[in-house]
């Protein structure tokens, strides 16, 4: 992105003698490595005003902390939202810790907070940072510009809490050179992982897996924004082919990704299971953790891709075959807000200031009369209710048991039915049993027995139970004065469930 | 606060009554009755189906021409434009400029007369939820049409345009960075890209300098006009239009800001048809950081 001036121009300007304006072509480079470097005063700032703060603050490297808490935004940026402000700051607490590791903690946390403030930069009204550089104009003449920028920014997530998302600038800062294309950086980037997995050469390939998640972020950036659009307007998007293309392209790379980060998971578990090396064993685990998190991001980004298809179709409904209007309208986009964009902010203020006028309907001025006025000036405030109104008590009317079986006819059945794992029982001696303790019994044995032929043995493994009843039909007769159907074998089977704990552990 | 209209049609009354004295004799009854119909057009939010006197009055305003006359002649006196009277919208009038029921920007937000950057973003703000809930000629045109709009959604449209302009600033490669002595002449989509669209606040209030919580003030507002209803919280406030709404953005603010447009020689050449479409060149769907899809112009 700082790349040079374009070369042939430069020794036509050369050339040119003693002009002291080189032109606009050559000065285009300089100008973006001007920007470029404007992009990191934020950081260098953060260590010359450490001094400022009240207390002793100089054995933090701010820009170091700062660096690390633009690293953790970007890592823990989601689809739909962004990070989380307080988790920033408590990740960011170690490494500020570490620093000085005898100052108090309130101290450490006053750190992490100040440098995300100021990354943020709070006590702008823009929320940003302004640089000022200069070039020349095509005529020759100097002119001074505003260069402003964000490094993180907030915006608004679910239920109006507030957000973080690093800038493309601060990307550019953090590892530079992102604006490559996003698609072949990734595939290089998981090769080279693969390579470096299978050599096991894990240090590398943490390094190697790290970027993929950036591309991985970038990648699911890029299309939550072009899904944005899309819900917007129907029409602002070309459905004929441009998006079915870029959602089955999107589709095809989240199957691809999801495949290939699957077999880079086995290869790692595998250096990490079969490694006698301590380090070497805890670099595995992390990068188990890293694949993980990618293969937990594309799932997010394929349940986007599957919900756009609908949503199209619901919006078209709605918009392309209603019954054209009689007569047409303004286009508010078109004709008003589309070219007032690109003019200049003193002449585009005209208009917004007419449309304000004439926008915003009336309001009733309000006239006071003095013997009002006294009256409300004396009057002493509302005192405020901290507990609100005084809930009434509730009128509860018991409502009549109407339960088929007692509770004590469920324990007798449950007793019948704790049968041992190795002894299982047939349904017609069970119902023989329960008839002998209570007529009805019978009843709630057979219906306990009915269910359990088809025992939710998933739903019971997953939730840790040790054992399950269950019922197979063995094809004999049920031979019964109440009942009819099938005698099923009833029996108890005894789950895994320690094994099952484990498992779940090693998934999480 | 619901007394105050009707206070001031009541002053508005005498010297309206004696105008449209001409055909028929209008008694004093009669003007009572017209004035109070205009004050009841004054609470913006009061439905005619709610209100049995309001739906009776409005009856005699389509049936008796003489009535609507005079109705008409005392919105006029008090400084109203009347839009459109009917059962749906009920008497919708709105401020003539420099009535005293006009809204001024100075008392709409303290800090936008004293600074040119606020006074563009809030006006730009009721544009942009203009366009949001009227986002087809056709939308606008329809009287059926019920528009819903989002905070959150108005603001990532208005940078989604602006972030078109900024590509294609960049394509064309112009610098756009304004020069320092000059901020009124920055490109005005710079002015709302450069706001940051929300912030944290120290009473989880949403602050009011960003551009969520100046679009959040517009909707309030429209809201207090009776041009929106609030129907949820998501996405910063969900709200759907009125018919008023649609009458004032039709009627009287979408032309008075074309004639400022055309007045600074701006023409925007359109045939009617929709200009939301896909630009013609396709390969601005590559995925390139930050692009997002293609907004067109």
């Amino acid at each position: 992105m700082t790349s040079p001036a374009v070369p042939d121009t430069a020794p036509s300007q050369l050339s040119a003698g003693p002009r002291p304006a080189p032109g606009p072509a050559a000065d285009e480079g300089l100008a973006r490595r001007l920007r470029a470097l404007a992009c990191t005063a934020p950081l260098h700032d953060l260590d010359a005003r450490k001094a400022n703060l009240a207390g002793e603050y100089s054995v933090y490297a701010m820009a170091e902390v700062a660096l690390s808490a633009i690293d953790l935004v970007t890592l823990n940026m989601d689809f739909d939202t962004g990070a989380d402000h307080e988790q920033i700051v408590a990740r960011l607490l170690p490494r500020v810790a570490a620093q000085a590791p005898h100052r108090p903690a309130a101290e450490h946390e006053r750190v992490a907070r100040w440098v995300l403030e100021n990354l943020i930069n709070v006590g702008s009204v823009d929320r940003g940072f302004r640089a000022v550089y200069g070039t020349f104009d095509p005529d020759g003449t100097y002119v001074r510009r505003d260069y402003d920028f964000k490094l993180i920014e907030e915006v608004p997530g679910y239920g109006g809490g507030v957000y973080l998302r690093t800038t493309d600038e601060a990307v550019n800062v953090l590892v530079g050179a992102l604006d490559t294309d996003v698609t072949s950086a990734q595939i290089a980037a998981e090769v080279k992982l693969e390579v470096l997995i299978s050599r096991g050469r894990l240090a590398d390939a943490q390094l190697a897996a790290e970027q993929a998640r950036y591309r991985t972020v970038q990648y699911s950036e890029t299309l939550r924004k072009a899904l944005d659009a899309t819900r917007r307007n129907v029409r602002a998007v070309d459905w004929l082919r441009a998006v079915p293309d870029m959602i089955a392209e999107a589709l095809d790379h989240v199957a691809d990704r999801y495949r290939h980060e699957n077999a880079i998971l086995t290869n790692i578990r595998k250096a990490r299971d079969e490694s006698e090396d301590p380090e070497q064993k805890r670099r595995a685990a992390e990068l188990v953790d890293i694949v993980k998190d990618c293969i937990r991001r594309h799932t997010q980004l394929q349940s986007r891709l599957l919900e756009a298809g609908p949503l199209f179709r619901a919006e078209q409904d709605r918009q392309a075959f209603a019954t054209p209007a009689a007569r047409a309208g303004l286009d508010l986009y078109g004709q008003l807000l589309a070219p007032l964009l690109p003019l200049p902010a003193e002449r585009a203020t005209r208009v917004t200031d007419a449309y304000f006028t004439h926008g915003t309907g009336l309001r009733t001025p309000v006239s006071v009369r003095v013997g009002d006025l006294v009256d409300i000036l004396l009057t002493p405030p509302m005192e405020r209710e901290h507990l609100g109104a005084e809930m009434p008590e509730p009128d509860l009317v018991a409502t009549p048991d109407d339960s088929r079986f007692s509770e004590e006819q469920l324990a007798a059945a449950m007793e019948l039915l704790a049968l041992p794992p190795d002894a299982p029982r047939r349904l017609s001696g069970l119902l023989a049993d329960a008839r002998r303790q209570d007529p009805e019994l019978p009843y709630l044995v057979a219906l306990l027995a009915v269910h359990a032929a088809s025992p939710p043995v998933g739903t019971a493994y997953r939730q840790g139970e040790e054992r399950l009843l269950f019922a197979v039909d063995d094809g004999t007769e049920l031979d019964d004065p109440e009942f009819g159907g099938a005698d099923l074998v009833v029996g108890t089977a005894l789950l895994d469930a320690a094994g099952m704990a484990a498992d779940r552990t090693e998934a999480a | 606060m619901t007394d105050h209209p009707a206070e001031h049609t009541a002053w508005g009354e005498p010297d309206a009554a004696p105008a449209p004295a001409a055909p028929a004799a209008v008694t004093p009854a009669d003007a009572a009755d017209a004035a109070r119909l205009v004050a009841f057009g004054l609470q913006p939010k009061l439905q005619p189906a709610r209100d049995q006197e309001y739906g009776e009055l409005l009856r005699r305003y389509r049936e008796d021409p003489p009535f609507a006359r005079l109705a008409d002649a005392v919105a006029t006196g008090l400084g109203l434009v009347v839009l459109e009277v009917s059962p749906r919208a009920g008497m919708a009038v709105t401020a003539a400029e420099d009535s005293v029921f006009a809204v001024r920007m100075g008392d709409y937000a303290r800090r936008a007369a004293a600074d040119s950057t606020d006074r563009f973003l809030h006006g730009l703000a009721h544009l942009a939820v203009a366009t949001m809930a009227f986002p087809r000629p056709e939308d606008l045109a329809d009287d059926g049409y019920i528009g819903r709009v989002t905070v959150n959604g108005v603001d990532a449209f208005v940078r989604q345009a602006c972030r078109r302009l900024e590509e294609r600033a960049e394509e064309a490669g112009e610098n756009t960075d304004p020069a320092t002595d000059a901020p009124g002449l920055e490109a005005a989509w710079r002015v709302w890209a450069r706001r940051s669209s929300t912030g944290a606040t120290k009473d989880a209030r949403r602050l009011a300098g960003s551009t969520t919580g100046i679009v959040g003030k517009a909707v309030a507002f429209l809201t207090d006009s009776g041009f929106l209803q609030r129907t949820g919280d998501d996405s910063g406030g969900t709200y759907r239009t009125t018919a008023r709404y649609q009458l004032q953005v039709r009627d009287m603010a979408g032309s008075a800001a074309m004639a400022e447009l055309l007045e600074l020689g701006v023409v925007p050449v359109t045939d009617g048809s929709a200009t939301l479409l896909p630009p013609d060149e396709t390969d601005d769907l590559e995925l390139v950081a930050d692009a997002g899809l293609p907004f067109h112009s």
